[in-house]
């Protein structure tokens, strides 16, 4: 996450390049993470924990899954603005 | 202890003060009544006052002891935060209903017994609906009055529960009371509506969005807890709510993901956190208990910090739609950078204020055994992230331009939210503050590598999908629209089926009305025939006739002697 500078006129995310550097950023910590699972040992309370950059795919894969499957969910529940209005 | 007064006696007064004031008076009496309130607190010790006999039971208003102390606090501190977001506000009616909300809350808190919760548990639905009517749109009228009678029913069902586990048991004391008879039942399904548990969880995301901006704030600290807190004290340890508090923290991410009403997609989310909290008390261990209820009292902050910051967008912009806002971090950066606090929080990230609380009923839950309930409960914390954490700030104050530049919100609401933020930080980053309030001693270490590592591995990579989904496309738009729930069964089913049978009912009606008339006209018909002015029975003989068949008859009768 970025912190937002509000300066005169010309804004932080106006420019492309900046929000390229937040996404790399974000790119180096998630890599960053990840290594770190190789060096840190870590305790655990359940096996599957202990399985290499569990947390890491876990997050990714809830996530997309989460999004995919809510996405399926708007051709059902989905209506117009005014549905209720009527 | 008896030099206190009980906490909602405080806030019922100031809210008759506040009616009959106004200006700066009103608002130093506001801002003191917490002040005031949670200095009257600190005067308390353990055990129980303010007794009242009342035929054969005595009714409790004042039982002292961790649990109630912990919420007492709470309920000050987010009724301090709200007053100050919303001492801009002009509308009297709003100051009154919030005090008197916040009081009700607290004398749920610190009943001692089921009849006095009873009471404030309708006191909370009578006094908090002001705060969705004074919204003033014929929407907010309508969400507030299906609030109310859900509310209402609440009480009437906790009510009934009530009566019938005092004639079973003899006893009104609202302590452990565990899930056996009707009345055990009834009392738990009256905890399970205002705790919105799933399919009875619509009048909150119906009717929160629809409050005034700073109505929500107040709406989304209080009654849910209120539920929360009886629930811990009267069901703690109950399976049930294991799988209960588990599906409350899967289902309604769905729903925010694809919510373009910012304050309903927070709606959802606190139905999120409720449940991490449902499920810790479903656990009962000391552990789960004191993550449940230390998360309850962060929720509140973080919680109430985010509506306060879509408050402050609603107030400047006059809009609350993602479809329809975006870039606003350009106008309101004071504002953004509380929204990410308060996200940050609730995304659970180390040194904010959910890293140290909901971690507590995760790892509960896999040491109690649940290790399935432990993989739900980590969806959702990936979830949460995704709706609450990203969306949220993401759609209002980043993603495309909308073109909107407004002014930073006024003075008091960034006090209220930059207040917020810090106990967000300082919970976060020194819980031991926190944690000497919990009900339970607190052997739990929430900083270990292990725990920050693997908590910013799930968060970092939460990130990482949603940033992959946007650059590939695939992420759903904000897009103006309503998403159907189950409050469709009553605001379109029920209604549908109404005129449906009206329509059959009115129909057979009908048809047997026909049916009548047309039996009886042809009756009528019938008899017309034979006795009207033409009819055979109705003609008169002439007395000729008469003589004639008298004849007849005497020579029958002739005939038949002659020849038998």
């Amino acid at each position: 996450m970025s912190k937002p500078v509000d300066d005169k006129n010309k804004h932080m995310f106006d420019d492309p390049k900046n929000i390229k550097r937040v996404i790399h950023a974000l790119y180096a910590v998630c890599g960053v993470s990840l290594l770190l699972d190789l060096v840190v040992h870590r305790h655990v309370d359940h096996p599957w924990e202990r399985l290499f950059g569990f947390y890491c795919l876990y997050g990714f894969a809830a996530c997309v899954i989460l999004v995919l499957v809510a996405k399926e969910l708007r051709k059902v529940l989905m209506r117009p603005e005014d549905y209720y209005d009527k | 202890m008896t030099s206190s007064v009980a906490p909602f006696l405080i806030f019922y007064i100031s809210a008759v003060l506040a009616g009959v004031t106004g200006g700066r008076l009103r608002a130093a009496i506001m801002l003191a009544v917490p002040v005031v309130g949670a200095l009257n607190l600190w005067g308390m010790a353990d055990g129980t006052a303010g007794q009242l006999v009342l035929l054969d039971y005595t009714l409790t208003f004042m039982r002292v002891d961790k649990l109630s102390m912990l919420f007492g606090y709470l309920f000050h501190l987010a009724a301090f935060l709200g007053i100050v977001f919303s001492l801009h506000v002009k509308d009297r009616i709003q100051h009154v209903a919030g005090l008197a909300y916040a009081g009700s809350a607290l004398g749920a808190i610190y009943a001692g017994d089921l009849v006095t919760l009873f009471l404030f548990w309708e006191m909370l639905a009578l006094t908090s609906v002001f705060l969705i009517l004074a919204r003033g749109t014929e929407r907010a009228t309508q969400a507030a009055m299906r609030y109310f009678l859900i509310q209402v029913l609440s009480g009437v069902v906790l009510l009934a529960g009530v009566i019938i586990h005092a004639g079973t048991t003899g006893s009104i004391a609202f302590d452990f009371i565990g899930l056996g008879g009707v009345g055990s039942w009834l009392i738990f399904l009256a905890f399970g509506v205002k705790c919105a548990f799933p399919v009875l969880h619509t009048w909150l995301t119906d009717a929160y969005p629809e409050a005034t901006p700073t109505g929500t704030v107040l709406l989304s600290a209080f009654t849910t807890k209120v539920a929360v807190y009886a629930m811990a004290r009267s069901f703690p340890g109950t399976d049930l709510l294991v799988y209960i508090g588990a599906t409350m923290a899967m289902f309604p991410i769905f729903f925010a993901v694809i919510e373009n009403d910012l304050r309903r997609v927070l709606a959802y989310s606190l139905i999120n956190q409720v449940g991490f909290m449902v499920c810790g008390i479903g656990i009962g261990t000391a552990l789960a208990i004191n993550g449940a209820v230390s998360h309850a009292f962060n929720d509140v902050i973080f919680k109430g910090l985010l509506f306060m910051t879509m408050g402050a967008v609603l107030y400047r912009t006059g809009k609350m739609n993602g479809s329809d806002l975006g870039g606003l971090y350009k106008s309101m950066p004071w504002t953004t950078g509380f929204c990410i606090v308060g996200a940050a929080s609730i995304s659970a990230f180390p040194l904010f204020s959910g890293f140290v609380s909901k971690s507590m009923v995760m790892v509960a839950a896999l040491q109690e055994g649940h290790p399935v309930v432990w993989l739900c409960l980590l969806f959702a914390s990936a979830g949460v992230f995704h709706h609450a954490g990203i969306k949220i700030p993401y759609f209002a104050f980043f993603a495309h331009d909308s073109g909107i530049r407004c002014k930073e919100a006024p003075r008091n609401m960034l006090i209220a939210m930059g207040l917020s933020a810090v106990i967000c930080i300082f919970n976060g980053s020194y819980p031991w503050v926190l944690y000497s309030m919990l009900p339970f001693p607190v052997d739990y270490e929430p900083y270990t590598v292990a725990h920050v590592l693997t908590q910013s591995q799930l968060l970092f990579f939460s990130a990482l999908a949603f940033v992959w989904l946007q650059l590939r496309g695939l992420y759903p738009p904000e897009l103006p629209s309503v998403n159907i729930d189950t409050d469709w069964s009553y605001r379109k089913l029920l209604p549908a089926a109404a005129i449906a049978i009206r329509t059959l009912t009115g129909n057979l009606a009908a048809a047997t009305r026909d049916w009548t008339v047309d039996a009886f006209s042809f009756a009528h018909r019938k008899i017309y025939r034979l006795h009207g002015p033409e009819g055979v029975l109705a003609s008169s003989w002439p007395t000729g006739s008469m003589a004639f068949w008298t004849a007849v008859l005497l020579l029958g009768y002739l005939l038949v002697n002659y020849f038998s």
